[in-house]
């Protein structure tokens, strides 16, 4: 990932664009943060985010036009908050620290200001703050020019003068009484460095600047400057109406001030100057679950909100933010953060050259589902970014050995001549179709995967139907293995062409998945899509009972594959009653990405979130999902069970087998098929494979839980029983030995006894230590 | 030493281990440790508690580094 590319990826996540109120806000209140802080009853904090934004904070909070309200959301379900009325309560109830006395800075040069009004007042504001010597010409004989108009009762004279005390305390020098001409105007922009007309609507006409059409002077509408170098001009006299918005003179008056501060250091006046203004929000909030509140009236309307009143009015905020995906995705909220924040981590994280990296197991939790790239408002898929993340990551030699070692041995397994097999049916040199039923099912239920293909034989001419057994190359590519992917593909391909490109039958969505983007050219059809379209293999049942589908993630835009599940369930006598994220919206199971292994914690959460979703039982079409949800006490049938009239409450209750398991139905499906209808028989089996083992539930349980196989433990014990290294317990009895088949050392306490051995305890570790074997 | 760790004896040899400074390798980097070994022929005893407590956390670290 180039720095480019990371700003594209956090542009594409809107979490942290500013919400409606304060894009239409011409200062840009924080309204969402000063709400957060007065619902919990921090009017001094509320008032300290508000006068960051404004600077006569008693003045606006009493007359401001509050542009925000037209945009907030919670309009949309009754009244908008009293966003004004909140900003006064924040100057009623809360009050400033002493401001501390800091040096002031100095930057050198004279301003005019031409004009005492609420602009002209900012302009001196924030300049005179910035250390410039700033002189106010005002015609009047006090400072408040066009503020002076409005009604007295919502602005009385003292909130005027106490608020623009403030000029006189920053060292302004105030020139009243004085009426500014073209003459003047000419002899000031000679004396001062800059100058800024901000006379109101009425008195402009003296100047002889250039004008629009309308007689109104012409000023960049992003600088505010004239056709006049060094002379700026804002606030009413660019409306022409009185007192029109005084937030807008405000914005503009400060907008106006970045430009002479700019000017006056000869720094580009024009660059990088976005939404300065009111701008239309980018941001996306899901308000469908929001109920309604009341606005709180206000007691006394003199006064405005008691304080009590204005905890309960800004609690209606809704506090907008997306955070889509993250609501959706367990594994996006595990980590507490949001996807503009997560990839800057992983742009970090791939451009450490020393020193730890902290986003590993992050990068390597992600089950690439898809759902958040469905969610998400501009399609931000993390599941993308993880991937190539990954793939930098190998790339880098920097992947962790341990984060999925294990899911690629398992298809290195399955790939090996245990599973691996390429057949025409007996007799046939080429077929038509090919069933490859993939390496899980193969796993779960390899008496499905037999029944399978004897009834495609039955429904299709017999000896035109294949079978391929192996892995599709998932892992590979779910690893960041490219290399590793590639060669598996195109094993496929290869097999596949031998066979007189057959079209491939596939029970397993992953496989499907795989084979329609990495091998485009092979045909390709699922066994859902085939059993609704051919008929279903066995008679059809009246079961009359309700199930809910979990359709598996692979299948997310695979809608004719959904509707064929749906058909084949109706077909049976299942109702159905969709899960509320079902379909392109979901959810992973947790063995995508192979997040189970990278990370089991988050990976249990993932399965319990998912098997909370639905009262009824459910039915799936992954050997993978079928197995973690009934592995954590959710009732769940492969559709295959309910198909082979297996839905009995004991077997969509039952676990699925354990990894050594899942190798030994490998093998053994194998095995039994080349016998069954090849009349192969296999041969080639290592010595440990036939050592005995006895080993207690408790004990198997603790392989289970640690990633050790049987076959893990009859390696070592073969190992140390022909070379003796071993330790004995001197008061057991018991042996213990290790040993590094490949990259993990194995330890195995155990003892002879009548035809093999009895297994008290296992362990391994990634550590080299001495004696570990020959590997 | 823990008595539990006292009473295994190199079966091979058939002498008791000793504790010793052992290299322990990952990731190319290797460090001595002391384990209770075979003084004859190099046979280490690694307990469990070490092999899935502390040899974790430094494979963790050595991967994250």
């Amino acid at each position: 990932m180039d720095q480019k590319e990371l700003f594209a990826l956090e542009q594409q996540c809107i979490q942290e664009c500013a919400p409606p109120c304060t894009a239409a806000c011409p200062v840009h209140v924080d309204v969402r943060a000063m709400l957060a802080e007065t619902a919990r009853g921090d009017f001094s904090a509320a008032l300290k985010i508000y006068q960051k934004a404004v600077p006569f904070p008693n003045i606006l909070s009493r007359i401001c036009d509050q542009p925000c309200q037209n945009v907030c959301r919670r309009g949309e379900i009754e009244e908008s908050i009293a966003i004004r009325a909140l900003e006064r309560a924040a100057v009623n109830h809360g009050e400033l620290p002493e401001e501390k006395k800091r040096p002031m800075p100095k930057r050198s040069g004279d301003i005019a200001v031409i004009g005492g009004g609420i602009s002209g007042l900012t302009v001196a504001y924030d300049l005179a703050r910035k250390g410039y010597k700033i002189t106010i010409y005002e015609a009047g004989n006090e400072l408040g020019g066009g503020l002076w108009k409005a009604d007295r009762d919502y602005l009385p004279a003292e909130v005027i003068r106490e608020d623009v005390e403030v000029i006189y305390e920053l060292g302004v020098e105030v020139d009243l009484n004085t009426l500014i001409d073209h003459i003047h105007l000419v002899e000031l922009r000679n004396a001062f460095d800059a100058v800024y007309i901000a006379v109101g609507p009425h008195a402009s006409e003296n100047f002889e600047l250039e004008r629009d059409e309308y007689g109104v002077i012409k000023v960049d509408p992003i600088t505010f400057e004239t056709s006049m170098a060094g002379v700026f001009a804002g606030g009413g006299l660019l409306w022409g109406i009185e007192m029109h918005s005084s937030v807008t003179s405000i914005s503009e008056g400060r907008r106006a001030g970045i430009s002479i501060d700019r000017y006056l250091q000869k720094v580009s006046v024009t660059a990088s100057r976005v939404n300065e203004g009111p701008y239309t929000s980018c941001l996306y909030t899901d308000i469908s679950g929001i109920s309604p509140r009341p606005l709180i009236q206000i007691g006394d309307p003199d006064f405005g909100y008691e304080w009590h009143e204005a905890i309960q009015e800004a609690k209606r905020c809704i506090q907008c933010e997306c955070m889509e995906c993250v609501k959706a995705c367990e594994y996006l909220r595990e980590f507490g953060r949001y996807p503009r924040r997560y990839v800057r981590e992983i742009y970090n994280n791939l451009s450490i050259v020393k020193g730890t990296r902290y986003a590993n197991t992050f990068i390597n939790s992600c089950s690439l589902c898809g759902l958040c790239a469905e969610i998400c408002p501009e399609n931000l898929d993390m599941g993308a970014v993880t991937l190539k993340a990954r793939q930098t990551m190998v790339v880098q030699n920097r992947m962790p050995a341990s984060a999925h070692d294990f899911g690629l041995r398992d298809m290195q397994f399955s790939n090996s001549d245990k599973f691996l097999m390429v057949r025409n049916a007996p007799g046939a040199t080429t077929s038509d179709y090919v069933l490859f039923p993939g390496c899980q099912l193969s796993a779960s239920s390899p008496e499905h995967v037999e029944r399978v293909y004897g009834d495609l034989r039955g429904q299709l001419p017999d000896n035109r139907v294949g079978l391929m057994l192996g892995c599709c190359g998932a892992p590979a590519n779910w690893a960041g293995r490219p290399d590793l992917f590639e060669s598996i593909l195109s094993a496929w391909h290869t097999h596949l062409q031998a066979m007189g490109n057959p079209k491939v039958i596939l029970p397993c969505s992953s496989c499907y998945q795989v084979f329609q983007k990495h091998l485009p050219d092979v045909e390709i059809i699922s066994l859902w899509d085939f059993f609704d379209e051919h008929g279903l293999p066995t008679e059809a049942t009246s079961a009359n009972r309700t199930v809910s589908i979990h359709d598996p993630c692979s299948t997310r835009y695979e809608s004719h594959l959904q509707d064929s599940i749906r058909r084949i369930l109706r077909r049976l006598g299942y109702q159905i009653e969709e899960l509320p994220r079902s379909r392109e919206r979901t959810t992973c199971c947790s063995y995508g990405g192979m997040m189970w292994l990278a990370n089991p914690n988050l990976a249990e959460k993932v399965v319990q979130k998912r098997i909370q979703e639905g009262e009824a039982d459910y039915v799936t079409y992954c050997a993978m999902c079928r197995d973690n949800f009934a592995g954590q006490g959710k009732r769940t049938w492969h559709i295959l069970d309910l198909i082979y009239n297996q839905g009995s409450d004991e077997h969509g209750s039952q676990r699925g087998p354990t990894y050594s398991q899942r190798h030994e139905n490998r093998a053994r499906l194998k095995r039994h098929l080349l016998t069954e209808i090849w009349g192969e028989t296999m041969d080639g089996s290592q010595p440990y494979e036939s050592i005995r083992l006895s080993i207690a539930e408790d004990v198997q349980a603790k392989l289970e839980q640690r990633l050790i196989l049987v076959e893990d433990i009859q390696r070592v014990i073969e190992y140390a029983e022909r070379t003796r290294r071993r330790l004995l317990n001197r008061q057991t009895g018991h042996y213990l030995a290790y040993y590094k088949p490949t990259t993990v050392t194995y330890w195995v306490e155990y003892m002879p006894a009548e035809d093999g051995f009895t297994i008290f305890n296992a362990y391994s570790h990634r550590m080299e230590v001495p004696g570990s074997g020959p590997s | 030493m823990s008595e539990q760790e006292q009473v295994w004896m190199c079966d091979n040899c058939n002498i008791p281990l000793q504790p010793d400074k052992v290299d322990v390798a990952y990731m190319g980097n290797a460090f001595p440790v002391e384990l209770l070994k075979c003084p004859n022929c190099g046979l280490v005893f690694i307990p469990e508690d070490l092999a899935l407590g502390k040899m974790v956390e430094v494979e963790k670290q050595l991967e994250d580094k």
